[in-house]
């Protein structure tokens, strides 16, 4: 038997098929790895205060409100539709029960009012809209709610509420998409 | 087996052992490989060769990745017309990235569709769009089945529609890694599934393993104009693919990687704000807060790929 | 130095033959031809000039190199009854079902080759040389064992032939053990394809445990029909004896095959239908349409009606000893399971897609030119081993007769 074909060409092959088994089986030796880069230290933590946002979009020569606002003008409390300015905004906040000195300092018109009367700036006014909206105010703060950008794991900048949603009228208004992809049917 | 017939010609004469005139079969055998390999050094310029027998890149080290790395950088500023820089940047240690898609604010602008294109040198023709937004119907939620990718109203969002925009899951357990014959698609050590453009042979195994449809394939020559070129590249990421081979999605690496990496492209573009990104190792990161904070679902959850992509809403 | 004289003594057998051997080849090298410039076509411009794409990324090549891997798991139609049960009938012809396994084999290869981005990089999946995905992919599984099924058959083939060609009796103790391990080896390039659909968790119209066993089933009832039909063209052209028994027995094995092969197509459409879960939608797609996407359901009723005559006629002894219906039930079985494992296999495996989405996929001019070059070199390296191993088998063509022809 021992002098067969078949064991003869079963000796041969058989430290071969080990081999082959052993390679395939063996774990791969991974390529020596170069040193990686170190972990990044988390930036995400934030101190209070600290959010870059571009300047309030005021329009065109409406800032500094005082210029017309001043001590020239007398302060009308009476709750009504404005028509001798500003007759261009429409309210749609809230307006069966607030109106433009809830959250406008009818003292000094270049900042904004709280709740309780504190002023706000106007660099700083989503402290205003978290007052109410005080679940976007928490998503936003931590980037979750609203566009951030920057780097993923160091500084950021952030919007201002207002940079997408106008203060008398915030609901976000629908835009035009880009164009649908190409059907596979017309890709030649 | 039947007897054969008495052949016609009846000679004594033995076989003639050696043919004259013929070759014998190691001079034909040596010929053949000569003529073979000749032909072969004659039509290949040493750059060509090169890039024939590299190696998956993943066993390349150190001094192998710069003359690869240099090779392409000079191949694609002269096919670019301006000097392109490829980066090999490594995974960072302690890092694993994770995507954050707010069902409750996308509106299905598809800025973020173009933006990833010109960030990633995508094909305008044939078009490649490693980003599909789907336009499902309220009613019937989450149902691909009902989808529409080639809704094209004048406005968006519309009032009974709700949109998924949809790519590479980046999953845990990728199913086009698996399938892959030959290793030319994996997970990196920060959560990025790659693949080596170069060592892709265009099978699309794992195109039909993908249960996202994430995966795209360069069925003619790609096309991208070249003053729109996005000249910062990384190997695994927007560097110009050749013709015949898988690409998708890879969290634009050329920007995560990059010491100070910058968010995705998709990220910046989004104007609501819909797309996360961030360390999932990091508690502090806007991903984990998210994972916290909100209630998320992933996508085919069923087919335990266990996707780093997470839906949620934030309402 | 012998082997050379056998294969000079078989080109001369090859390029001799009679008018219709001659036009046949001339129609096989003509749609060869017609196949390589196509290719050729393809290679400049890339895979767009097929009509796949993304949604339908496997198409007619990958739906043909399925089917022929069940076609060159069929050999075991033959082994099975000739080196098992020693049946005589069958034992003389085995060497027609492994040569028939071969040039399956070969265009398998061919298939994949032309449906491949980067045909060059083939080295990528070469075991040590590049990065063969073993044992995780399994296309990798398939790469081996086709390659190695292919070896086994060569090489049984082969030996058989030379030593009928030198008049030595092949050494038993050889042959049998590869002979034998190339029964489970049928089997298993037929379940490791299987398994390439079976395991894409991303493809529920796959994604069942059912796949495996329905190729095979499949495969054998598919595969031997070639081989009833070349058998009767043999029995006229060469002075090969064929006994009616070893054909009866064939399309007999068939008839059994096909049955199982509709009892399990039968409990795919019944496990879809009544469970109404939405992985209905492509089977749905295939046999009733969705919407106005109708393109692919008179196919599916086609297969199904041709596989069900079929296996009647098989499975009545009276009609598969009828000639005309036994070659009617051949064309029939090969057609019908050429459609589930092409179009009824692939297609709604892709449609809808993974995002729901419907593009009809028809072949191109390219991908038919190109398959039907493919198909017809296979057909013509079957016909040129046929002309070698025929005249071996009736011991025509002898290295002693060509010693005295000199």
């Amino acid at each position: 038997m021992y002098t067969t074909t078949w064991y003869r060409t079963a000796r041969l092959l058989l430290p071969a098929a080990a081999l082959a088994a052993w390679s395939f089986l063996a774990p791969s030796f991974a390529a020596e790895e170069n040193t990686r880069p170190p972990a990044p230290p988390s930036v995400d933590a934030k101190q209070p205060g600290e959010y870059p946002v571009p300047p309030p979009p005021f329009s065109k020569g409406i800032y500094p409100c005082t210029e017309c606002h001043n001590k020239d003008l007398p302060v009308n409390r009476t709750r009504r539709k404005l028509e001798a300015a500003h007759d261009d905004i429409q309210l749609h906040h809230d307006e069966e029960h607030r109106w433009c000195l809830d959250c406008h300092d009818a003292d000094n018109r270049d900042v904004l009012r709280s709740a309780s009367g504190e002023p706000i700036k106007f660099e700083e006014s989503y402290k205003l809209c978290g007052q109410c909206h005080g679940d976007k105010y928490r998503d936003w703060k931590v980037g979750v709610h609203g566009k951030r950008s920057g780097e993923w794991n160091g500084r950021k900048t952030y919007l201002l509420c207002v940079n997408c949603h106008d203060p008398h009228s915030p609901k976000y208004k629908s835009i035009a998409p880009m164009p649908p992809p190409v059907r596979p049917e017309n890709i030649r | 087996m039947k007897d054969s017939e008495t052949p016609i010609v009846n000679t004594n004469e033995k076989p003639d052992p050696e043919p004259r005139g013929h070759l014998t079969r190691r001079q034909f055998l040596a010929l053949s490989a000569a003529g073979a390999v000749s032909v072969f050094l004659a039509g290949c310029t040493k750059a060509g060769r090169e890039a024939f027998f590299q190696s998956r890149f993943k066993e390349l080290t150190g001094k192998d990745i710069d003359k690869v790395i240099a090779r392409l950088e000079k191949q694609y500023s002269e096919q670019v017309g301006r000097a392109v820089s490829v980066s090999a940047t490594r995974a960072a240690e302690g890092v694993l990235f994770g995507y954050g898609l707010d069902l409750s604010r996308c509106i299905g602008c598809r800025r973020c569709v173009y933006a990833c294109v010109e960030e990633n040198n995508l094909s305008r023709d044939p078009q490649i769009q490693w980003i599909r937004v789907l336009r499902m119907n309220k009613e019937s939620g989450v149902d691909i089945m009902e989808s529409d990718a080639y809704y094209n109203p004048a406005k968006v969002p519309e009032p009974d529609a709700f949109y998924m925009p949809t790519a590479c899951q980046q999953c845990r357990h990728p199913p086009c890694v698996k399938a892959c014959p030959a290793k030319a698609t994996w997970q990196e050590p920060d959560g990025i599934v790659v693949i080596d453009y170069d060592w892709c042979i265009g099978c699309r195994c794992c195109m039909a393993a993908c249960p996202y449809g994430a995966r795209h394939f360069n069925w003619g020559p790609p096309t991208v104009p070249k003053d729109h070129i996005n000249p910062h590249m990384h190997y695994f990421g927007n560097r110009p693919r050749p013709r015949g081979v898988v690409e998708k999605c890879t969290f634009c690496i050329q920007r995560v990687r990059e010491p100070n990496g910058h968010y995705p492209a998709c990220v910046e573009a989004c104007p609501v704000g819909a797309r996360k990104f961030g360390n999932l190792l990091d508690e502090q990161s806007e991903i984990r807060y998210i994972l916290r904070e909100k209630r998320v679902f992933i996508f085919k959850e069923e087919l335990n790929t266990q996707p780093k992509f997470y839906y949620f809403y934030a309402t | 130095m012998t082997f050379l004289r056998f294969l000079s003594g078989a080109g001369k057998l090859v390029l001799k033959g009679n008018k219709t051997y001659y036009a046949w080849c001339a129609f096989l090298l003509a749609l060869i031809a017609a196949g390589v410039v196509a290719y050729v076509r393809q290679m400049q411009a890339g895979l767009i000039v097929t009509h796949m794409r993304d949604s339908v990324s496997w198409a007619y090549y990958i739906g043909n190199f399925t089917f022929l891997v069940g076609v060159a798991a069929a050999a075991i139609m033959l082994v099975i009854p000739a080196y098992i049960y020693h049946w005589q009938p069958i034992k003389e012809l085995v060497i027609l079902g492994e040569l028939l396994a071969i040039s399956a084999c070969i265009m398998c290869l061919l298939f994949v080759t032309v449906d491949m981005g980067h045909p060059e990089r083939f080295w990528h999946l070469i075991p040590f040389i590049g990065a063969l995905n073993f044992p995780r992919a399994l296309l990798a599984w398939d790469v081996l064992v086709l390659n190695l099924y292919l070896a086994l058959n060569l090489t049984i083939v082969g030996y058989l032939l030379y030593s009928a060609f030198v008049d030595r009796p092949p050494n038993q103790s050889f042959v049998w053990p590869l002979v034998i391990f190339s029964i489970p080896f049928a089997v298993s390039i037929h379940t490791v394809t299987a398994f390439i659909y079976n395991g894409m968790v991303a493809r529920p119209y796959w994604n069942a445990s059912i796949l495996a066993p329905k190729f095979l089933a499949s495969a054998f009832c598919s595969g031997p029909a070639v081989l009833l039909i070349l058998l009767q063209v043999l029995r006229r052209t060469t002075r090969l004896k064929i006994q009616d028994a070893a054909i009866w027995k064939i399309a007999e094995l068939m008839a059994y095959a096909m049955a199982v092969n509709l009892f399990l197509t039968g409990a795919e459409i019944y496990k879809e239908f009544y469970s109404a879960s939405e992985h209905m939608v492509y089977t749905r797609y295939y046999f009733i349409g969705i919407g106005e996407h109708q393109a692919i359901v008179p196919f599916a009723w086609m297969s199904l009606i041709f596989d069900f005559v079929a296996f009647l006629l098989f499975l009545i002894p009276q009609a598969r000893k009828n000639v005309l219906l036994l070659n009617v039930g051949c064309v029939l079985i090969y057609a019908g399971v050429y459609i589930e494992k092409g179009i009824g296999l692939l297609i709604p495996g892709f449609t809808p897609d993974t995002l729901g989405e419907i593009y009809e996929y028809i072949p191109s001019s390219t991908e038919i030119l190109v398959s039907a070059g493919i198909f017809s070199a296979g057909f013509l390296i079957y016909t040129i081993m046929l002309k070698v191993a025929v005249p071996v088998m009736l011991g025509e063509f002898k290295l002693s007769q060509l010693s005295r022809e000199k």
